[in-house]
Parts: structure tokens; sequence; C-alpha cells
């Protein structure tokens, strides 16, 4: 072998096919002093051999890309021209070029997986031995700081521990998406401050999401910067309201969200992280601050987090999704300006015209009961409630129409200073009949536990008045 | 050694030997280093916490500020921790925060 040729084995003792070589890499270290074998978790293995390196680190391991133990390469001059994995004696010998290499050796054993492609040790490794890529700066803090204590107070908190965005995390979190980390998703309000995919991982990382969350927050940010959703205006408006995200599809069952038993409340990592990851965004890349833009006089819940998946068990229903235009099966967010959750109570009602008039009843109570025509609402219909549409045989349209035929009141008492109340619709519609929403402004989704006569108004934002430059907004998820 | 040792055996060697960070979620339009609170226009009609670290004479040294301020019609309080070899507790913290608007924290040897 010449002075310039080098072999090297990448090797670990809990390997039974790395114990059948060390003949084998005793001989090669008994030809050529400058022959090496890379350790990966004993590093005195192989037993008194010269040229053993501890790589207990996996540097090397990660370096030269080694997927399997044993692995053999030649090196010429320092670089790499062949290599083989396991054991196979006739490649053993191609590869270092001693044809007797191994004689009375098993002619062939399978090795088994290098430490550095154990599960987990990927992104440890991308970021100790080569380039994360993330192009975000470092925020650097001391050797002794509490990294969540940190986070609070650089202000990128909403008040609650964030999940502190170490390159760690923002990679795996990037590994969710095949979309480059560099791609700016548009421009967020009220700074108007580029969110690039990187932006929103890091953030989504801070709230808690899994990387499998990110194509859904992703699809989020994209809903909420369509001007229609007039994401600024929500953000700064003295109202409660804030982003409510409905997901359909099958990403709902894939992530693990809920739909079902307190879908809308705590519990679910996927409902609370994927709602928060959108507020965060808001709040750090956009500068959106209470007290500063964020305006609300008394805000609300909604405004930590509010994300749910509707409940599509049913095939005779049609989930939101397709109800706005997209093909069944495909995953989509819609994001709705809303508060919530206003709580309906009917247990006594059993025919479906019935329970309309008394969900109208509900529903004409949002914001105020004399006002009317100026804001939507998602009615979240619990699966008893929409089990005595269901068993009439209402379909969606259906339910919609009874409902809002059911909201019209005659405009004499919803006047302002009718009932001796102050705050009411305009004297002109004293002879109108005036129903409670425009006609875009009902949206039904089905969710909840499988027990209740409940059902959930979320109710829409005040300035809904404007309802065609305000509307919520569905976008196809996509990886 | 499994792989959840190996990463917890190099978070515990960054912690101890090399420089710790994250990444920042913000667009980076102000600087890393935060700016200081900026101070109030003008200390009419605020209090003023005067903060002895519990060195030497600094009482000596509050006192004629405190001398000062009223006779300026500034309202005054006194607060302090008791020795300088420790750092204020969260009791000192509150303290000040719900009695001052603002605090100088003086140094006399």
């Amino acid at each position: 072998m010449s002075g310039a040729t080098t072999l090297a084995v990448f090797a670990k003792r809990d390997c039974p096919t790395c114990e059948l070589v060390v003949p084998v890499m005793r001989a090669l270290a008994a030809r050529d002093p400058a022959f090496k074998v890379y350790s990966q978790d004993d590093p005195g293995f192989p037993d008194q051999l010269d040229g053993v390196v501890d790589d207990r680190e996996l540097g090397a391991a990660f370096r030269h890309k080694i997927e399997i133990v044993p692995t053999l390469i030649r090196f010429d001059n320092g670089v790499e021209v062949a290599r083989t994995e396991g054991w196979d004696t006739t490649e053993w010998r191609r590869v270092t070029g001693i044809a007797d290499l191994g004689a009375g050796m098993p002619a062939l054993r399978p090795g088994c997986g290098s430490k550095s492609v154990e599960p987990g040790l990927a992104e440890y490794l991308q970021v100790r031995f080569g380039d994360p890529g993330i192009q975000a700066r470092k925020v650097a803090f001391g050797p002794y700081d509490d990294e969540v204590e940190v986070c609070f107070e650089r202000g990128w908190s909403d008040g609650l521990p964030l999940v502190p965005p170490t390159d760690v995390r923002v990679l795996r979190m990037l590994a969710g998406t095949t979309r480059q980390s560099g791609e700016v998703l548009g421009l967020i309000p009220p700074n108007l401050a580029p969110c690039t995919v990187e932006k929103a991982a890091i953030n989504a990382v801070m709230a808690g999401c899994k990387p499998e969350y990110l194509p859904v927050v992703l699809a989020a940010i994209e809903a909420a910067l369509e001007p229609v959703f007039t994401l600024h205006g929500l953000l700064a408006t003295t109202y409660f309201s804030s982003p409510i995200i409905i997901v359909n599809g099958p990403v709902a069952k894939r992530i693990g969200m809920n739909a079902g038993l307190n879908a809308l409340g705590q519990g679910n990592r996927a409902n609370a992280t994927i709602g928060r990851a959108l507020q965060l965004i808001v709040r750090n890349v956009g500068g959106g601050r209470p007290g500063e833009m964020d305006r609300a006089t008394l805000g609300g819940p909604g405004k930590y987090t509010f994300c749910f998946a509707e409940d599509e068990s049913d095939p005779g229903w049609q989930p939101l999704s397709v109800a706005r235009g997209f093909a069944p099966g495909v995953s989509t967010v819609t994001l709705f300006q809303g508060e919530g959750v206003q709580g309906f109570v009917d247990q006594k009602s059993r025919a479906p015209e019935q329970l309309a008039r008394s969900l109208a009843m509900g529903l004409n109570a949002i914001g105020h009961p004399k006002i009317a025509l100026s804001q939507r609402a998602i009615l979240v219909l619990s699966p008893e409630h929409y089990a005595i549409f269901a068993q009439a045989g209402w379909d969606r349209q259906r339910i919609e129409q009874a409902i809002d035929a059911a909201t019209v009141r005659p405009g004499a008492e919803l006047i302002a200073g009718a009932h001796g109340v102050g705050e009411g619709m305009p004297a002109a519609m004293a002879g109108q009949s005036v129903p409670k929403f425009h006609p875009d402004g009902l949206l039904i989704v089905r969710a909840g536990g499988p027990a209740g006569l409940f059902s959930a108004i979320l109710p829409g934002w005040i300035a809904g008045r404007h309802h065609l430059e305000l509307q919520p907004v569905t976008k196809e998820i996509k990886s | 050694m499994s792989s959840m040792s190996i990463a917890s055996s190099m978070s515990t060697e960054s912690r101890t030997t090399s420089m710790r960070w994250m990444r920042d979620p913000t667009p980076e339009t102000s600087p890393l280093k935060r700016a200081r609170l900026a101070p109030p226009p003008s200390l009419a009609g605020l209090t003023v916490g005067l903060f002895d670290i519990g060195k030497t004479r600094t009482k000596e040294f509050l006192d004629r500020v405190e001398m000062r301020l009223r006779e300026r019609e500034i309202r005054t309080i006194r607060v302090g921790k008791p020795t300088n070899a420790k750092v204020a507790t969260p009791e000192n913290l509150q303290n000040i925060a719900a009695t001052a608007d603002v605090v100088l924290i003086a140094l006399s040897d």
C-alpha cells in the first residue's frame, strides 16, 4: 500500500459484526501504522489496538456520512475512493487490495446501524459538526441563564412559557415542510415585516408545535395574510376578536387534532400550539403586542390560541372546507375573525324546526341582541344537536337556511331606543324584516363530544358590517 | 451510550464550556442589545425611590440626594437591601415596583 493510501474502519463494540471483524482490523493495523478504527461507543474497542480514534461524539461518522458499522473506507491522499459496509469478504479484499484478507471468515455478515443515524441525533450532529443553514441571528445568553426566562425577558412570550428556539429544535421543525426555509410567506402586520418559513418555524418551536404541524401553521399564516382577512385591523381592534383556525381534511387525524370531546378547550397539543404559533408570529414577526398596536378593551382567552378540527366522521355531513369550495379529502385551514365561546343550551327541542328557531335565538344574542347585519358567527354543532337535524334528513344548506330565516325579526324591535335600550339599528329600519346575518354570515361546523345537548357560538368581529371587505379565508394545507 | 444520553451529554458540554444561543423569532429590525428604558421627561408628580445597595456611607449620599429632591418638591421614598453582598430579593423588587415610579440606585464608598 502506498504512503498516500490509508484505510479506516468505523465500528462500535455493540455490534456483533464489528466484533467478528476484530481479527481483520488487527491484521490491517499490523500492516499499516496509519490504519484507524473510529470507535463509536467505546474508545477501548478493539482492545489494545493502536489507531483507535474515540468517535463517541460521532463527528467523524457525521463527516463521512456513516450509516452502517462496520464501514471500511479507503482514502487516497485523504480523498475517499472506496467503501464497503458490513462484512463482505470479497468487498473488503477489493477495498483493501489484500487478496487473502479474512481467510477463514464467513463470506458475508450484515452490519449494524451506525450510532450517528440513531433517531434524534441527526440534528444534533448537523448543528455540532455541520452547517445548520439557519439564517436568523443568534441571541446569546449566559451559561447559567434559564433559557425560558431569557425568552420572557426578550418579550417573545404571550405570557406563558415558550420552548426555547435552539438550532436543533429549529432544524427539526423545518424538516416538517418541504418548503425552502428562506421563502417569504408575506408581510406580517402591523410592522409589515417579512415572515420567512424559517421565522415561522422558530415561532412554531416556541409555541410548542411538532414539526408535522408546520404545514398547518404555514397555511394559517398565508390565510391570515389574504387582504380580505384584514389581519391588521383584527389585531388593532378594541373588540374581542382574533384569528380562529378550523382545520379540515385528513391532516387533522394525521397530526392528532381534536374535533371531539372538549374540542374547543385545552389538552390537545396540535389544537393548542398551532393556534398559539399564529399568535406568536403576529406578536414577534409583526410586532403586534397588547397595549401597543393591539388595542383590545378586554381581549379574550382566544387570543392565546384558538384552533380546532371539524368532526368529519359523518359521511352525510358536508365539511366546512367543501362548503367553501374545496374538494373532499383536501386538507384546509379556515381562518375566522372571532371570539369564543358563547355556550348554547337547548335540551328540549326535538324537532329540527324547533332547534333551528332555538339556535337563531342564541345567534341573535351575539354582540348585542338589537344589533344585526354587523357580525358573522360560527355555529359549532355538537353531535347531539346535529343528530336532531341529521335524523330528519336535514343537510348543511337546509340547516343554514332554517336558522337564517328564524333570525329575522321586525325592525321595530331592533331600532335604537326600542325596549328602552339605546343600542339598536337605525330608525329607518323600523318597517323592515331584519335577519341577523348577511347571506354569507353564518358558518356551521361540527365538533364536540358525544353527550350534551349544547352547541357553541363563536361570534365574529363586530366590524363585519363591512362584510364584503372582511371575510373568512380558507387555504389548502400543502406540504 | 444511548442516543438520548449522547444528546444530553452534548447539551451539558455546551452549557458549561460554550456560548449558548437561541434563534431570533423577530424580523431583526432592532438591535440585539436591548435599549434601556428612556428616563421620564420630568420628575414632577412622580415618586423617586432611593435605593441603598447596602454599601458603607451610601446612606449619607442618599440623604443629600433626598434633600435636593425635596427642595424641588419631588416625593421620595427610601428603599434598599441590607447588604451589597447579596442581590435584591423579589420582596425588595416588588416593594420598589409597587411604591416608586423611578429608582435611583446609588453607590458611595
